[in-house]
């Protein structure tokens, strides 16, 4: 087990070096294939209207005179020890993980990332409780009650779960119950540890909203894999050995039926992390998905690659996670 | 009960075990009646759909909350399991009545380790600590010959090898002394050398538990190595019933004269063609009318049509011997000796095969 934790971590390790070449190629190899200068390159990192001598210094600073390998050891020299921008007179030190300076306020990218984590995480795992939780159980009970009014019902809300967007969903949610009547009026995001009911009360309408979309995915999944897990032979057996009925239900059919879940549930917040866009985006909350949205109206190069990376490295993480979670949910899984 | 001998410890009564779809009525098990004496074993033959597996499942009161149609009388040491609420038919799964199936992989849960699964079913029928259940299962491994049964107790059903996995589910049928055992084809998925090493362990656990035991199967091999009685099926119902001697040396229906036929001899020559039965099992949604194995049936020409009008009832044609067949048992008997070992070179000798 200690063994295979360790081949993953390797390959973990490996696989965020192939996501900073591709990150890197995004952002410096390909403007340059397309014909782009280094000077026009630069160009993109200075002010409004930069005399060309600004430019020059610019260029030099950030090193887009030097070849791409070197310019690539730079960037995740600087990633994993900081970076030291000198030129000339001007010379300032970016703490690890650098991933350079925000246009739009000076200011190193990686504490504005970190900044924002708290509110995405917060809408990310409040919302897996509900909709796991909601999924699950609606799933379980659908697949029980096949064909029923039950199952048609819920099967019916779920596909329009995921049919609907969140900005419709989302909206609807917020002009009736934050404006018509007004249960979660003026929401905004409060740090857990200021007030932990506040945090919850404004979060309520994000997290079923976005939780709603999931739950609907979730429920169909578990339903599609209860039917199949409660037709087993072993199911048979233990209703043959005496087991109860709603024994036999979650300890050995819910139990298998979870396996192909945790797979997905893993890939969707590690995705979730690196910004729920639409939910943030829908409410107003200032996370990572906001953050991203902002990075790319102003165009501001080093924020959207640092939230690139970010996000990159989260969805690398939770596959981590599922990968030994499997191995420890299914005994067939070898490692 | 009416209180039969207490020496039965299972009496069927005109089962019926009917599946609605949307095709029409599925009668799996039409009027079938049996029983099994304590320390008995019975053997149930049939092809696949005759029911054999269905009315196992009805004895374990499976079809309890499922669209399944039962009537008739399950008599379970005095309980009629049919009648019974379903809470009571629960508690005599596994401690009354226990079963084992066909493919060991596929029955144990794979998630669970061996030790587990036996520990689970103890535990359901005796309050007894965790540590007791597995002391009492790894007991079980070992009766059942697992080697070094106290390590293997902890593994999972996929590291035991198919004759192993077996093992493990008798271990766990057995693991609350249940006083029946049904054994629903316990060797067809298992390797030819490890099947009769399952089998004399059946046997030798039946001695020592002193259970009954119902053994399904197709192979009529393994019903003449272990059964005192056989329970012939075809299409729900039963058409030869009686002591295992008496069906083997004197079989009385031309089915079981046709599953004879079906089956590899030694003492045969090989260059000798096996006799498979003609034709296919009826769909048991439209049964033929009359005796359900007519259109199969070389002889049903010899009584002039009363087959394939008349549902044949099942009547003593010896003591202790049960057959359900329009022909006269004259007839029966000069078809049987004419054509017991019949000279090699005679492909005819089946009266019916012209008519047909």
């Amino acid at each position: 087990m200690i063994t295979f934790i360790v081949r993953r971590l390797i390959v973990t390790v490996f696989l965020l070096l192939v996501v900073s070449m591709i990150t890197f190629a995004i952002f410096f190899l390909v403007p340059r294939l397309a014909g782009q200068t280094s000077f026009e390159l630069a160009s993109q990192y200075v002010g409004r209207n930069p005399s060309p001598a600004a430019v020059r210094a610019v260029e030099q600073k950030l090193g887009f005179d030097q070849p791409l390998v070197v310019q690539y050891g730079r960037f995740v020299k600087g990633i994993v020890v900081g970076a030291h921008y000198d030129a000339g007179p001007d010379r300032t030190y970016c703490p690890p993980p650098c991933f350079g300076y925000s246009f739009r306020n000076q200011q190193p990218v990686w504490p504005m990332l970190m900044s924002n984590v708290p509110v995405t995480a917060s809408l990310a795992f409040g919302a897996a409780v509900l909709w796991l939780a909601g999924g699950i159980s609606i799933g379980v009970l659908s697949a029980l009650r096949r064909g029923t009014v039950f199952d048609r019902g819920a099967m019916g809300v779920a596909l329009a779960g995921v049919s609907l967007p969140i900005f419709f969903t989302g909206l609807i949610a917020l002009q009736l119950f934050s404006y018509k009547w007004p249960v979660f009026p003026d929401l905004h995001y409060v740090p857990f540890t200021e007030n932990p009911i506040a945090w919850a009360r404004n979060l309520v309408l994000p997290w079923t909203t976005l939780a709603f979309l999931y739950a609907a995915l979730y429920a169909r999944l578990t339903r599609a894999g209860m039917l199949e897990t409660m037709n087993e032979d072993y199911i048979r057996t233990a209703r043959a050995k005496g087991v109860p009925e709603r024994t036999v239900i979650v300890k050995h059919g819910l139990r298998a039926a979870l396996t192909p879940i945790v797979t997905i549930f893993g890939l969707d917040i590690g995705l979730l992390l690196g910004g729920a866009v639409l939910t943030e985006f829908t409410f107003s909350l200032h996370g990572l998905g906001l953050f991203t949205i902002l990075a790319i109206q102003n165009s501001d190069l080093p924020e959207i690659l640092g939230v690139v990376m970010l996000t990159a490295f989260f969805v690398v993480i939770a596959n981590l996670i599922v990968d030994i979670l499997y191995a420890v949910v299914d005994p067939r899984v070898r490692y | 009960m009416g209180s039969p001998a207490a020496r039965e410890m299972l009496e069927v009564k005109e089962l019926r075990i009917h599946f609605p779809t949307e095709d029409g009525l599925v009668r799996a098990v039409d009027g079938l009646s049996f029983s099994v004496d304590r320390g008995q074993t019975l053997g149930i033959v049939g092809e696949s759909g005759s029911g054999k597996s269905v009315t196992s499942l009805g004895i374990l009161g499976l079809h309890q909350g499922t669209r399944a149609q039962v009537s008739g009388e399950i008599w379970l040491d005095g309980e009629n399991v049919v009648r019974a609420p379903a809470g009571r038919v629960r508690q005599l799964r596994g401690s009354k009545v226990a079963m084992i199936f066909q493919d060991p992989l596929s029955s144990l849960h794979p998630y669970y380790t061996v030790g587990n699964q036996i520990i689970e079913a103890y535990r359901i029928h005796n309050h007894v600590s965790k540590k007791a259940a597995r002391a009492h299962a790894i007991e079980m491994l070992d009766r059942v010959g697992i080697p070094q049964a106290a390590t293997r107790v902890d593994d999972y059903p996929h590291q035991f090898s198919g004759g192993m996995r077996q093992r493990a589910m008798i271990a766990m049928a057995l693991s609350c002394d249940p006083e029946l055992l049904i054994a629903d084809e316990p060797t067809t998925a298992l390797d030819v050398t490890v099947q009769a090493q399952i089998l004399d362990l059946i046997s030798d656990l039946q001695d020592e538990f002193g259970s009954a035991v119902i053994i399904i199967t197709h192979d009529l091999g393994v019903v003449a190595e272990l059964a005192d009685d056989v329970l012939v099926m075809y299409a729900g119902k039963a058409v030869e019933y009686g002591s295992a001697d008496e069906v083997f040396q004197h079989p009385g229906h031309p089915y079981t004269w046709g599953l004879l036929a079906s089956m590899p001899r030694l003492d045969r020559d090989r260059q000798e063609r096996l006799d498979p039965i003609a034709g296919t099992p009826p769909s048991l949604i439209q049964l033929p009318a009359g005796c359900a194995f007519h259109p199969r049936c070389a002889y049903a020409a010899l009584n002039g049509g009363r087959s394939e009008r008349e549902v044949p009832a099942l009547r003593e044609t010896a003591p202790r011997h049960l057959t359900a067949c329009h022909l006269p048992l004259w007839e029966r008997r000069r078809i049987r000796a004419e054509s017991v070992t019949p000279p090699a070179d005679d492909p005819g000798l089946v009266p019916g095969e012209g008519a047909r």
